[in-house]
C-alpha cells in the first residue's frame, strides 16, 4: 500500500516536475511564464494527434517538443519583440491554444476537442522513461545554471539585464535560449499525459496543472531542486488524498467530507508556502521590460 | 502606449468578429419553415462517448427522422451557457435543449426572459413554465449494475469512481452500493471522486490513478461515472487486466473485454421525445421521469459484452428488475436520504465499512 502510495505520488508530480522546470528556466531569464498550461495541452495533443496518424513514437515526441517550441516562441514575440506585459501574454497565449486545439481537432479526426483512442501498444506504459527523463531535467538544469557560461548568462538576464548588456551580450537572444528551452522540457509532460498516463488527448486534460507547477516554482524558490521537491510533495498529497477517501474515519464509519480530503494537496502546499518556505524572493527582473 | 493603442485596437476587431450576427429574417419565418432547435452541451463535448454523446445522438437522430434544423453548441466552460442559450432564444430556436445539471442556474436566470421560447434540462430540475426538466431514475440502472457488479466480483471488492462530488453522482453510488449489497452482502465497496470542481469530468489522468488505487486496494470490478474521466478508468482496466461498467452512453465498444457492462441512461431518448413533442405543437414544461418501467435506465448488453454475462446471470438481472418494477426491492434515493448509508434492507451500513482500514493494513 505504500509503495503503491510513492508510485501513485511520483506519476502525479511527472507532468509537474516538467512544466515547472519549463517555468524555471523562463522565469530565471526575468520573463513570467504562466504559459505552462499551453505547453502541457500543445504538448500531449500534438504526441497524442502525432501518435494517432503516424503510430511513431519518435514522430511523436519530436512533433510534440516542435509544437511546444513553436508556442514558446510566440511568447517570446509578444514578450521580448513586442514588449507585452508578461502575464497577459501568457494568458493570452493560454486562451488562444484553448481554443484552437479543438478546431484543429475537428478538421483532423472529426471529433470535438479530443484524439482517436490509442490502443496499448501506441502507449508508453512504463513511467520510468519520464522518471528518468525528469530526473536529467533537473540535473540538467542545475547544472546548466551552474556550469556553463549560458546558464549564468541567463541567470544574470533575470537579475541583472544591465550588467548583461554592458558585457556586449544581447539579452533578448538570451532569453529567448531559455524560453524555447523551457518549451521543450515542459513539452516533456504534456507528452507524459496523453501517451503516458492516458490514452489519446482529452479536452483539457492539463486541469490547470501548468498553474500548480507554477505554485511548485514559487515554492522551490525557483530552484531546481527544491522546485522538484514541491511537485513531488504535492503529487504524494494528491496520492493520499486518493486512499484518505476510501477510508472511514468519521465516528459513523462514513469517510472523511471529500470536499476536505480533496484540498488536502493545496492546503499542504499553502502551509509551506506560509509556513516553512519563508522569504521568497523571485528572479529580481521578472515581468519589467 | 502605442502598443497599448495597437491592442486596444485588437481586441475591438477580435470582439467584433466574436460577436454573434444577429439576422433579421423575420420575413423569412413567415414560410412554413422546419422547427428550430438548440442543443447546449455541457463541457464534455459531443465526442465524450457517455453522457453528452447520448444527447447529441438522440438530437441528430431526431434531426435526420424529423427534418428538424438543429444547431449544436459545445460549452468549453462554465460561464459559456448563458451566451449560448441567450443567442439561441434570440435567434429565434423553438426549443433550446440545455445538457446537464451544471446549466441549471443559467437556465433559470435565462429562460423568464424568453418567455415564448420552450426550454428543456437534462438532469435538474428548473420550475419555470415554459420549461421541461428531464430527469432519469439513476439510482435504479445503478443498482442493476452494481448487482451484476456483486455477483461477477471474485474478490469481493468493488470500485466507484465518481466524477465530481455532486449529489447527481452520489445517487448512483447509492444505488450501486445497494445493488452490490444485495448480490454479495459480504462485498466491501471502495469509492472515490475525481473532484469537486466541473474540472472533474475531464480529467482522465486522475481517473486513471483513482481506478490504480482501487485496483491495489483489491478492487477487481469498478463503476465510473466520471464523464470524459471514464478513460482514465478504463485505460487503467485495460492494463491490470480488470473490469470496468461505463455509463450513461453504451461505452461497452470503448475497451472491449474490458467493459463489464454500462449503465444506460437514455439521454438520447429524452432528448428525442422532448424534439419530437415540440415538432408536433405538444410541448408541455414541467418534469418528466425516466426510469427503469420504460427503460429510460437499463444496463447494455451487446456483442461485445456478450461473453462476459453468462445466460443464468442475465436471468438473475431480469429477476431483480421486476422485483425492482414491483416494488420488493425499494432502491434508496440519494436525493431523499441525503447520505450513502441508510437504513435500508441493504447491507451497506456502518459495521462493514469499519472493517476498511484494518484489512487494508494487513496488505
Amino acid at each position: 500500500m505504500n509503495q503503491e502510495w510513492i508510485y501513485s505520488g511520483i506519476r502525479l508530480s511527472l507532468p509537474l516536475i516538467f512544466a515547472s522546470m519549463g517555468g524555471l528556466l523562463s522565469e530565471r531569464a526575468g520573463v513570467a511564464n504562466i504559459a505552462l498550461e499551453s505547453y502541457l495541452l500543445v504538448g500531449s495533443f500534438t504526441a497524442a494527434a502525432t501518435m494517432a496518424l503516424s503510430h511513431s513514437l519518435a514522430l511523436s515526441f519530436g512533433a510534440a517538443v516542435f509544437a511546444c517550441v513553436l508556442v514558446g516562441l510566440l511568447f517570446c514575440f509578444f514578450t521580448l519583440v513586442a514588449k507585452a506585459d508578461q502575464i497577459i501574454s501568457g494568458m493570452a497565449i493560454n486562451l488562444f491554444v484553448m481554443g484552437l486545439i479543438p478546431v484543429v481537432c475537428k478538421t483532423v479526426f472529426g471529433l470535438s476537442g479530443q484524439t482517436p483512442s490509442l490502443s496499448m501498444n501506441e502507449r508508453i506504459l512504463d513511467p520510468s522513461i519520464f522518471i528518468i527523463l525528469a530526473l536529467f531535467a533537473v540535473a540538467g538544469i542545475s547544472l546548466f545554471f551552474s556550469r556553463t557560461v549560458l546558464g549564468l548568462r541567463v541567470w544574470a538576464a533575470g537579475e541583472n539585464p544591465e550588467s548583461l548588456r554592458t558585457q556586449g551580450v544581447n539579452v533578448n537572444r538570451t532569453r529567448m535560449k531559455a524560453i524555447l528551452l523551457g518549451a521543450a522540457i515542459a513539452s516533456l509532460g504534456g507528452i507524459y499525459l496523453s501517451l503516458g498516463a492516458g490514452s489519446g488527448y482529452t479536452r483539457n486534460m492539463s486541469a490547470g496543472r501548468g498553474y500548480i507547477a507554477l505554485a511548485a516554482l514559487i515554492f522551490g524558490r525557483w530552484k531546481p531542486m527544491w522546485t522538484m521537491a514541491g511537485c513531488l510533495l504535492f503529487g504524494l498529497a494528491d496520492a493520499l488524498q486518493i486512499i484518505i477517501q476510501t477510508i472511514p474515519m468519521m465516528e459513523n464509519g462514513d469517510p472523511l467530507p471529500t470536499q476536505f480530503v480533496q484540498a488536502l494537496p493545496y492546503v499542504v502546499t499553502l502551509i509551506l508556502l506560509a509556513g516553512f518556505v519563508g522569504k521568497v524572493r523571485a528572479p529580481s527582473a521578472i515581468n519589467k521590460a | 502606449m502605442n502598443f497599448n493603442l495597437k491592442s486596444v485596437f485588437f481586441v475591438v476587431i477580435f470582439l467584433a468578429a466574436c460577436t454573434p450576427k444577429i439576422e433579421n429574417k423575420n420575413a423569412q419565418t413567415e414560410t412554413k419553415s422546419p422547427v428550430k432547435i438548440g442543443l447546449v452541451l455541457d463541457k464534455g463535448g459531443k465526442d465524450d462517448k457517455s453522457f453528452n454523446a447520448a444527447a447529441f445522438k438522440g438530437a441528430s437522430q431526431a434531426s435526420k427522422d424529423l427534418g428538424i434544423e438543429l444547431k449544436t453548441i459545445e460549452s468549453p466552460d462554465d460561464s459559456a451557457y448563458e451566451p449560448a442559450m441567450r443567442t439561441l432564444a434570440e435567434r429565434g430556436y423553438n426549443l433550446v435543449i440545455t445538457v446537464g445539471f451544471s446549466q441549471a442556474d443559467a437556465l433559470k436566470k435565462i429562460s423568464p426572459q424568453f418567455p415564448k421560447t420552450h426550454f428543456a434540462i437534462v438532469d435538474s430540475f428548473v420550475d419555470v413554465p415554459n420549461v421541461a426538466s428531464l430527469l432519469f431514475s439513476e439510482h435504479e440502472g445503478s443498482f442493476l449494475v452494481g448487482y451484476i457488479a456483486g455477483l461477477k466480483s471474485k474478490s469481493g471488492v468493488i470500485g466507484f469512481v465518481g466524477g465530481m462530488e455532486v449529489d447527481l453522482i452520489k445517487r448512483f453510488e447509492l444505488g450501486y452500493r445497494e445493488g452490490v449489497a444485495y448480490a454479495n452482502s459480504k462485498a466491501k465497496v471502495i469509492s472515490n471522486y475525481a473532484g469537486v470542481t466541473s474540472e472533474a469530468w475531464m480529467n482522465p489522468t486522475k481517473g486513471k490513478e483513482l481506478a490504480l488505487s482501487q485496483i491495489s486496494q483489491g478492487a477487481d470490478i469498478i463503476f465510473t461515472a466520471a464523464g470524459a474521466t471514464n478513460t482514465g478508468v478504463f485505460d487503467a482496466v485495460e492494463e491490470k487486466h480488470k473490469l470496468a461498467i461505463g455509463v450513461d452512453s453504451n461505452q461497452n465498444w470503448v475497451k472491449p473485454g474490458f467493459i463489464l457492462t454500462s449503465m444506460l441512461k437514455r439521454v438520447d431518448l429524452a432528448v428525442y421525445d422532448i424534439i419530437k413533442a415540440e415538432n408536433s405543437g405538444h410541448f408541455v414544461w414541467g418534469n418528466k421521469y425516466f426510469g427503469l418501467a420504460d427503460k429510460g435506465v437499463d444496463y447494455a448488453l451487446d456483442q461485445y459484452n456478450d461473453s462476459l454475462i453468462p445466460q443464468d446471470l442475465r436471468k438473475k438481472i431480469e429477476n431483480v428488475r421486476a422485483e425492482i418494477l414491483t416494488n420488493k426491492i425499494k432502491v434508496s434515493d440519494y436525493y431523499e436520504t441525503r447520505k450513502l448509508c441508510p437504513n435500508s434492507p441493504f447491507k451497506c451500513d456502518r459495521s462493514q465499512r469499519h472493517t476498511g482500514p484494518s484489512e487494508r493494513t494487513t496488505q
